[in-house]
């Protein structure tokens, strides 16, 4: 019985990448679209900026009203906002789909596993991801954040196709270490805040080469012809602060939480142990990303790099250090 | 807000030209000692210093991670020093093996509390000051500020505009009353308000969110109260690790401890009087899962605890310790403690002990070592293997194939010679120095190694007496730790998250009514417009909410006349 629920679990998992595979190449081909339809549309964007502007009826001082600077999607106007494109709904469509499905694996391999699903490598890689997109799904019904559609579905297919290469492992019971409430906590809590940095480091990133084309105009050099359709670099900052700024907060409950247990588990609250260390440098990288956004000077750019170097540490807190380093958290399971 | 000059929401002209005037003219005589010393703690503190502290720490950090640390795993650091001769020393001349205490790494973070502690205190004293003041002026101008929304309310009937002294102080009734009423509106929603009033019109100005600085603040602080309870609580508390077999009672004294690190304040009276005794460990291995075959499953030491002479029973298992006179027993390891008895040629008894065997792998085939120092013609070391289930490999090589001592065999290779225990320097029980002594057994000797099983007893070579196995008992290794500031640090550490909570996510935002009368005394236009103070994602929502509601609690149908009383006309911004 164990068994049989642990396959239809993984089957369950390839089937959420094989349609997340189809989501990314829907996002992608909207993006294609986007760039070969602005020229079309650039003359229909400009009276629809003064629409949009009328009917918000407020001087968006720091926020630009979304239906101006979405360009050829308020060209529609008025009414109903930007104009979904076909793909681009096709994409949403597939990626909950595919969420659904994975969503379904990752509950089978708990129950095949009589305790939560993050207890091992292959297992914190379906969590996460799973993570990932239900905070990406949730974000979309609040923000059109559509366009990062492509990055996520592709950076989870990635991983997922990662950890169930290299990382599956069957079902194991809890080493006695793991055995605590507080893997439930700690560890789901982690892997929200990843969920979190992922989506803030997208748009962080996404800031970083709208800003280029904003200050460099006519630059040929990373000048893609759809960041037009996309939103202005300071919107995208403040978008991928508001949500850096929540991985921050669940980070933090993360490193006091590990803390705590460290202090049940192994007779100390902190230890520097490797783990310990680069939850502590990501913690610190991201206190100061949000400081780089309170200092003059650092605004923009600046602090977006630093947003992007602290997602690159909690990759690599993720896939190397628990894997390459020897430290107490060996509990990668591989 | 008093914040640090460079803070990207500080009024930019002084402080920037300050700066300017400051670099330009640095011979200026007249600085002075002082001013130096103001113009070093003006730099200290500011966003920038922060900033670049910040990001130094977390890269100091990264080094302590690649290399193994004392602290953490000496072990590591050993192993580090055989295998990279030439670095290692270099390394360790860099404190590259204790980062966490090095001077470098201490430096970066005292000066970044330094910094945090100068940025703190008067952006706190500025902050009660605000806390008690009023909602500033109402600027001249709103509609260059954020969500800014006009609307027109008509009066039911034209009123007399106040008497024509063209100041505009008398407002009619009318106005007062809707005025009153945006007062009270935002008073509700928790702003602060003051009314003002000027030559063209009257206005209401509000502020609300004072809680996200002070969260701001009690995050810092509690920032500085983390790092003071660490480093003073380190110094007053001590921990311990003990090995202790079935059956022995260790009793908590210093000469107990297999090694004991004790706090810069600590002294031994501390050490409170109390025994545990471990009477049974129980380990639970997985036998079902052909996947984790062998897997341990649950530890569980039972104990019985003596404090001012009352006994009890008790349990220590991971990740659940016990407390007992104000420290708190971990269990960290277990394993197997075969007991040895050693008789000379004469049968008299010259060693007899259950002996702790470090587990080298995960079915616990284990090494310990036994040393002989007299009783027999020679020093005897012997070093044994243990194999709770013992198995053979195809190249005749010993193996544990589960951790349950389900077939326990113990192998041992006999020395003789000088165990180098009387030359002063200190030397690991579980450890033996061969280099002075003669193999006997196993090896290369061509004699097999003595094996035997559990009630077994075989002879020494060179008829130097017998070894008994007489059973096999489990040890545990406890962690005994005292630190009496955790508690403290969990509680800052919940007023770092409080804090952070508080300041991330309250908006601290300014709203504006503005009331200008028509000429005709026919209507009056209403402004409404809101500066946002820090990141503030809903303040053009909260503005348009604010007058939707206002205009909404003015007495529409106060009038009888059919003509629309309120429009809601939308200009278009005129920036
Ligand atoms: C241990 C070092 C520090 C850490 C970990 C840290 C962390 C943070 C974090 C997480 C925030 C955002 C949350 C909040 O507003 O409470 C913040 C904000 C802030 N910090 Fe720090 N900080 C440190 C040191 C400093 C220092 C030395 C200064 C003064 C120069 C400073 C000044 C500020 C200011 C002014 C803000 C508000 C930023 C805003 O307006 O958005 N911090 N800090």
């Amino acid at each position: 019985m164990m068994e049989t629920l642990e396959q239809y679990s993984i089957l369950l998992v390839y089937s959420a990448m094989a349609i997340y595979a189809l989501a990314f190449i829907s996002f992608a081909l909207d993006l294609a679209k986007r760039s070969s339809q602005i020229k079309a549309d650039e003359v229909a964007a400009a009276p629809a900026e003064l629409v949009g502007a009328f009917v918000s009826g407020r001087s968006g001082v720091t926020d630009a009203p979304v239906v101006a600077s979405t360009g050829a999607a308020g060209a529609s106007g008025v009414d109903a906002g930007p104009k979904r494109s076909v793909t681009l709904r096709i994409g949403v469509a597939l990626t909950v789909i595919g969420f659904l499905l994975q969503l379904v694996g990752v509950v089978l391999r708990g129950i095949a596993a009589e305790r939560v699903p993050w207890a091992n490598m292959y297992e914190f890689s379906i969590t996460g991801t799973l993570l990932i997109m239900g905070v990406f799904l949730v974000v979309l019904m609040r923000q059109d954040l559509r366009f990062l559609g492509t990055f996520i579905t592709g950076l989870v297919l990635i991983l997922l196709g990662v950890s169930t290469v290299n990382y599956y492992v069957a079902v194991v019971p809890l080493p006695p270490a793991l055995d605590s409430a507080w893997l439930v906590i700690h560890v789901f809590v982690a892997s929200l805040g990843t969920a979190f940095f992922a989506l803030g480091g997208a748009l962080s990133g996404i800031q970083l080469l709208q800003n280029r084309r904003e200050t460099a105009k006519g630059s040929k050099f990373l000048n893609f012809r759809l960041l037009d359709t996309l939103p202005d670099s300071v919107r995208l900052e403040n978008l991928a602060y508001r949500i850096n700024i929540v991985g921050f907060v669940f980070w933090t409950f993360t490193l006091i939480a590990g803390a705590v247990w460290a202090e049940r588990a192994w007779g100390r609250y902190w230890g520097w142990d490797t783990k310990e260390v680069w939850t502590f440098i990501i913690w610190v990288i991201y206190a100061g990303y949000i400081h780089a956004r309170a200092t003059k000077g650092w605004r923009g750019s600046r602090s977006a790099w630093l947003a992007l170097i602290g997602f690159a540490a909690v990759l690599f807190n993720f896939g190397v250090v628990n894997v390459f380093f020897k430290g107490l958290h060996a509990y990668s399971g591989l | 807000m008093s914040r640090p000059s460079d803070h990207y929401d500080s009024p930019s002209p002084a402080p920037e030209s300050a700066r300017e005037a400051g670099s330009a003219s640095i011979t200026q005589p007249k600085l002075g000692v002082v001013g130096w010393l103001r113009w070093f703690w003006r730099q200290l503190s500011s966003m920038r210093t922060a900033l670049f502290l910040l990001l130094l720490l977390a890269l100091a950090a990264v080094p302590g991670s690649l290399v193994p640390q004392r602290s953490s795993d000496p072990n590591g650091v050993t192993q580090y020093f055989v295998d990279n001769p030439t670095l290692a020393p270099i390394l360790d001349s860099v404190q590259m093996f204790a980062v966490y205490s090095s001077v470098w790494f201490s430096s970066i973070y005292l000066l970044l509390f330094i910094s945090l502690v100068g940025c703190v205190i008067p952006r706190t004293k500025h902050h009660f000051d605000a806390l008690r003041s009023a909602p500033p002026k109402t600027p001249a101008r709103l509609n260059r500020l954020g969500g800014f929304i006009t609307r027109q309310y008509a009066f039911a009937e034209p009123v007399e505009a106040g008497p024509s002294t063209g100041s505009g102080n008398e407002r009619n009734a009318g106005s007062a009353a809707i005025l009153e009423s945006a007062r009270s509106i935002l008073k509700k929603s928790g702003y602060r308000v003051r009314t003002y009033q000027d030559a063209r019109s009257t206005s209401v100005s509000a502020e609300r969110g004072y809680a996200r600085e002070t969260g701001n603040l009690v995050f810092h602080t509690a920032l500085v109260g983390i790092l003071i309870t660490v480093g003073i609580g380190g110094g007053f508390g001590y921990a311990g690790q003990r090995v202790v077999v079935e059956g022995q009672t260790f009793v908590n004294t210093l000469l107990a401890f297999d090694s004991f690190n004790p706090g810069r304040f600590f002294s031994d009276d501390t050490l409170t009087p109390f025994t545990l005794r471990l009477d049974e460990f129980d380990a639970t291995y997985e036998t079902q899962n052909l996947d984790a075959f062998g897997q341990p499953i649950d530890y569980t030491a039972h104990v019985t605890t003596s404090e001012d002479g009352d006994e009890a029973d008790g349990e220590v298992k991971v990740n659940s310790p016990l407390k007992i006179g104000g420290s708190d027993v971990y269990l960290l390891g277990n394993g197997y403690a075969p007991t040895l008895t050693v008789k000379n040629a004469d049968g008299t008894v010259v060693f007899t002990d259950s002996v702790p065997f470090l587990p080298q792998d995960a079915n616990l085939t284990s090494l310990g070592v036994v040393k002989i120092t007299d009783g027999l013609p020679e020093q005897v070391g012997m070093i044994g293997f243990f194999y709770p289930t013992q198995d053979v490999s195809s190249t005749g090589a010993y193996f544990s194939s589960f951790p349950e001592a389900e077939y326990p065999v113990v192998t041992l290779n006999v020395y003789t010679g000088d165990l180098g225990l009387n030359e002063g320097v200190p030397t690991s029980v579980y450890s033996l120095a061969t280099d002075k002594m003669t193999q006997l057994t196993g090896g290369q000797t061509g004699v097999d190694s003595i094996e035997l099983k559990p009630g077994e007893t075989a002879q020494l070579p060179n008829g130097m007496g017998s070894v008994t196995l007489d059973g096999i008992k489990r040890f545990a290794s406890f962690d005994i730790h005292r630190d009496p500031t955790q508690l403290w640090v969990l509680v800052f550490a919940i007023l770092v998250l409080g804090g952070l909570l508080t300041s991330l996510f309250i908006p601290r935002r300014r709203v504006w009514v503005k009331l200008v009368e028509n000429a005709e005394g026919t209507g009056v236009t209403l402004e409404y417009a809101g500066l946002a103070r820090g990141d503030d994602p809903r303040l053009d929502d909260a503005v348009a909410e604010l007058a939707d509601k206002h205009i909404a609690s003015l007495p529409s149908a106060q009038a009888a006349t059919p003509s629309p009383e309120i429009t809601g006309a939308k200009t278009p911004d005129d920036a």
